[in-house]
């Protein structure tokens, strides 16, 4: 990995998500479509952009330049991901490309798109809270009941909680606030 | 611009910081399916990867600096012990569970301090890799904390281990906040974190836990150091040993 301050894709953490993918360059445009295809391997409902971890994609003189951020530091999953967008790009017949990964601004859960709220929850997992709400509560996925309990810390990934609902009795994963 | 005896400087910081890292990182993961039960060994697995996440992080800006002479694997997989610059604390075996989870109180308290300081570092980079770092730090010390909190003020028996862990620990603390040379040449140009300026705000964090916890503040009344120079424990070798195994056998595997 490559630690690199990025100065493209800049986001404040403030900014909350804009969407870049406003470029009207087609080609461009057909990248982004094409990237919505490259999903969490850990959680398959999300692509890399309602995850927040695709930051820009950009075309220079002679290729494509995708630049990503990983979730947390030691994520497994970011080289399955780093893997299959050079699979899908080298199958669609972009094989000029080059991905970069930046570190700053640091991952938050705010960039997760609403739409990949909503596609966690339905998948039964509890999506995150802004991060600058001031209480955050984890609402039951099945029943939506707000009676929730924290098991761990940490689910089967690292960005993960295991709660259990107190109305339903269900347990289920809770993506943290980060 | 940095020249490059600056950049050499700041390499060393990197992989020293790597190392940091790389060692509590193995050292957490071997609860990896020992954890006393599900729940636990999860969260502890976890957290090594956010550890031996972190390590590749520095491992990966110092073999940027090299120039591409060395790659992150040189680092983690081609050293012996003597070229480690780790903290002692990092490499103590992990003991029993209120042992690694007073190291962590220790670790993750000193972290939050450190990383808070380091991302406001000149050095673009590290600044990054900390402000990464601090997050992932903030649950640490949660989930630390409330285990020392519930073993020290738990059983008789939980509270003897976890008074003993400290007792036993205390004397490796003092090493964490002291600068060598070349740490002091990069806190001057604004690079390095000036460790002494946290000791103190370390200090009374965590005496409060420890208070809560109705466990005592050690008196340091012995202390070891020597990592920073090379010079380690007859623990680390044993680590490198099993963390390096691969490499040693097969050079230049890759998965
Ligand atoms: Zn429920």
């Amino acid at each position: 990995m490559v630690a690199v301050v990025s100065n493209s894709a800049g986001q404040s953490d403030d900014a909350g998500t804009v969407d870049m993918r406003t470029n009207s360059d087609a080609e461009v445009s057909t990248i982004w479509d094409l990237l919505d295809e490259v999903k969490d391997p850990e959680i398959p409902v999300l692509s890399l952009w309602d995850l927040g971890v695709l930051r820009n994609v950009e075309k220079s003189l002679d290729k494509i330049i995708i630049t990503i951020t990983p979730t947390y530091s030691g994520c497994p999953a970011m080289e399955t991901m780093r893997q299959d967008i050079e699979s899908i790009l080298t199958r669609s017949g972009y094989p000029n490309y080059e991905i970069r990964t930046v570190l700053s601004p640091a991952w938050t859960t705010d960039w997760m798109s609403d739409e990949g709220k909503q596609k966690l929850e339905q998948f039964g997992i509890a999506p995150p809270g802004h991060t600058k709400a001031e209480t955050q509560t984890v609402c039951c996925p099945r029943c939506r009941s707000e009676d929730t309990l924290l098991i761990s810390e940490y689910g089967s990934t690292a960005c993960k909680a295991m709660y259990q609902c107190s109305q339903c009795k269900e347990a289920f994963c809770y993506f943290k606030v980060i | 611009m940095p020249d490059n005896a600056d950049n050499n400087l700041t390499l060393q910081y990197a992989v020293r910081l790597g190392d940091d890292a790389l060692i509590l990182g193995h050292r957490i993961s071997e609860w990896c399916r020992n954890g006393p039960f599900l729940e636990e060994d999860i969260a502890l697995s976890n957290s090594a990867l956010d550890y031996i996440g972190r390590a590749r992080m520095f491992y990966g800006y110092a073999a940027e600096l090299s120039g591409g002479k060395k790659t992150e694997d040189d680092f983690a997989y081609l050293r012996d012990c003597r070229e480690y610059q780790n903290l002692l604390i990092s490499e103590l075996p992990k003991g029993d569970f209120a042992w690694t989870m007073a190291r962590q109180l220790i670790m993750d308290v000193y972290y939050l301090n450190f990383l808070s300081a380091l991302s406001e570092s000149v050095d673009p980079n590290l600044a990054a890799i900390a402000a990464k770092a601090v997050k992932e730090t903030k649950y640490h010390l949660r989930r630390s904390t409330d285990w020392v909190l519930r073993l020290g003020d738990g059983t008789e028996e939980s509270h003897a281990r976890l008074q003993k862990a400290f007792d036993e620990i205390w004397g490796y603390i003092p090493e964490i906040f002291e600068l060598d040379e070349l740490e002091q040449q990069l806190v001057d140009k604004g690079v390095a974190v000036n460790t002494p300026e946290l000791q103190a705000r370390w200090q009374e964090e965590i005496r409060g836990i420890l208070t809560e916890a109705t466990i005592e503040m050690p008196e340091v009344s012995w202390t070891v150091r020597g990592g920073r120079s090379g010079y380690h424990t007859e623990h680390l070798g044993h680590l490198l040993s099993e963390l390096q195994y691969m490499q040693r056998t097969y050079p230049g595997l890759q998965w």
